[in-house]
């Protein structure tokens, strides 16, 4: 086959360095080259993302009770959270629903995806009841499980209606973070373990699940926020005296914006952030650590 | 057919029964059935003295639902949603495609920096755009300078609540894309350009259906929850910008009204299944 004339505008200006037969460059150049435009436009969006928090930011510092005007630096609205005994137990609350949702969304999300990977008959209803969560608009889940609660089981509302709705809407994106890591996931690297002789449970073990665990890890997280964070389907929910934060934020927050919130936000995110930042520092340091090994290995070898 | 492999068949459904048992059990008993108990429900008739529901049967609330009366809110509804949506799908295109082809060893990392900003509270970022856009708020005295200041600021109209479901609801647009985007094979790119496309048509024949899936399930994720949120609406809109969401709210909050909140959300489940059709078996397997 002879190379295709090339009209593109791309093709032209860069038609010099070393080309194969094909006429395709040798290397990789061509498919790393720097679009500036494209990269403006990431910028931008990021600019997005980051202007309202940056904003929440410098708020939670400053003196006054409005939050769109800046007058002075001040660390009162941290020290008025602190010392707020209701935010506390709120606070105390939500954490603890957190921590046992994403427990239990993760266990049976991620054996759900594992479920998921084989053909089977009705594979494609189920696909869609694990994903049905995701769209299914809030309020709706919330007031259904109301009616659940109270008119048909006539349990009351609180740690335990909130439970049973929490672990639903995060069940599913556990199952699509860790699906998605499963599709890409080389079937080779298992089936040689089995090749060497490992059952399914120590295949499971040693093979799949360190290799899926980034994305476990990732799905865990997704539901601990997702639940912290909720405010719509758990207003329907709580019960007197157990009251998640953002339901009481939200509560509180009729009456006008408290810098209170704001400041607890913005302690969220910069912790947050920092978790961030120590995955990544953790994936170089180990990345460099591995590097050094295997140059050591091939060091080794040639002498 | 026989003997070991029919026993091995057996084995692996069991397995996968196993596997799926819990989460579908779980999904059966606390979704589908309160689900479907709302929709036994929106065919109820309201029992004022408990503000519940009791039968018999009837049409009352789909016909109060369906009232010329609740048409605006329908139409409001609708627009938020899609123009979110759009919105969304904009923003979202130039920043999933640009980690995916251009993040290198740094794309989880510009993946995650999506979605610091939503570790802070849902709450918090609406808050967050109430006092940007308020009358002395930055955003407006920014505008003031150019003249496209506004007496009041941009609060409580209806770009304020775009505004804000489009930043509440980026993130859901940007990650199935960024999944299409990663799987989608950059030679087609090129050989399109080789066969004489330009960056137009290269965009609209290659790129864009190449992606599709992407996009179908994230339209999904965004415009399902933008048309239910009655949150934004209610913060950054005024009491002229009430949605579906705040409907059903009214019903089951102060309103008192089950079957007629029942009906509702029975509209916006109808929602749901028509985008779930519509997203078809293409997006199905991003999602």
């Amino acid at each position: 086959m002879s190379a295709a004339p090339r009209l593109g505008r791309r093709s032209q200006g860069s038609d010099s360095g070393a080309r194969r037969a094909d006429g395709r460059p040798v290397g990789r150049r061509r498919a790393v080259r720097r679009p500036w435009r494209l990269g403006a436009a990431a910028v931008a969006v990021y600019v997005f993302l980051y202007a309202p928090i940056l904003w929440l930011a410098l708020v939670s510092f400053n003196d006054s009770r409005t939050l769109s005007t800046l007058t002075g630096f001040s660390l009162r609205w941290y020290v008025e959270l602190a010392n707020d005994e209701r935010v506390m137990s709120a606070l105390l609350l939500s954490l603890r629903l957190a921590a046992v949702s994403a427990v239990i969304a993760t266990l049976i999300g991620t054996l759900a995806a594992f479920g998921l990977r084989r053909a089977f008959r009705g594979r494609g209803l189920w696909t869609t009841v694990l994903a049905l969560p995701l769209v299914v608009p809030e309020v709706v889940l919330g007031v259904s499980l109301l009616a659940f609660c109270v008119q048909l089981l006539g349990i009351p509302l609180g740690f335990g209606a909130l439970l049973l709705a929490h672990v639903t809407f995060s069940l599913s994106y556990v199952v699509v973070v860790v699906r998605a890591r499963l599709a890409g996931l080389d079937p080779r690297i298992e089936e040689a373990a089995a090749d060497l002789g490992a059952g399914p449970l120590t295949r499971w073990r040693t093979v799949t699940l360190p290799l899926i665990a980034p994305a476990v890890g990732a799905g865990a997280a997704f539901a601990f926020v997702l639940s912290f964070d909720d405010v719509v389907t758990s207003g329907y929910l709580t019960g007197v005296g157990s009251t998640t934060l953002p339901v009481f934020v939200y509560g509180q927050a009729r009456r006008g914006v408290s810098p209170e919130v704001v400041a607890l936000s913005t302690a969220m995110v910069a912790a947050s952030a920092a978790v961030l930042l120590l995955g990544v520092l953790v994936t170089v340091l180990r990345a460099r650590r591995a590097g050094r090994s295997a140059a050591r290995d091939v060091l080794s070898t040639a002498s | 057919m026989t003997g070991p492999r029919s026993r091995r068949g057996i084995a692996r459904g069991l397995a996968t029964a196993g596997q799926l048992g819990p989460a579908a059990l779980w999904l059966v008993l606390f979704l589908l059935v309160p689900l479907a108990l709302v929709v036994q429900f929106s065919f109820a008739t309201r029992d004022t003295g408990a503000a519940r529901a009791v039968l018999p049967w009837t049409t009352l609330p789909y016909r109060t639902a369906l009232d010329p009366a609740f048409l605006p809110i329908f139409w409001r509804t609708l627009v938020y949603a899609t123009v979110t949506t759009a919105a969304c799908l904009v923003l979202a295109f130039p920043l999933a495609w640009f980690i995916a082809r251009h993040g290198g060893r740094f794309r989880t990392v510009l993946l995650a920096l999506v979605l610091i900003p939503f570790w802070a509270s849902y709450l918090a970022r609406v808050y967050a755009w109430k006092a940007l856009l308020d009358g002395d708020g930055p955003i407006n005295r920014l505008l003031d300078l150019v003249g496209l200041g506004r007496a009041g600021g941009y609060l409580l109209t209806d770009t304020a609540v775009v505004l804000g479901l489009t930043y509440g609801f980026l993130p859901f647009m940007v990650l199935p894309l960024y999944v299409a985007c990663v799987r989608f094979d950059h030679q087609l790119v090129e050989a399109s350009y080789d066969l004489g496309h330009g960056r137009l048509g290269t965009f609209f024949r290659v790129v864009l259906p190449g992606v599709l899936p992407g996009i179908l399930a994230g339209a999904l994720l965004v415009l399902v929850p933008a048309a239910g949120d009655f949150v934004t609406p209610s913060l950054l809109g005024g009491v002229d910008q009430s949605t579906f969401g705040s409907v059903v709210d009214d019903q089951f909050g102060g309103g008192n009204n089950w079957p007629l909140g029942s009906a509702m959300a029975v509209l916006l489940l109808i929602l749901v299944v028509v985008a779930l059709l519509a997203r078809g078996r293409r997006g199905e397997d991003v999602l």
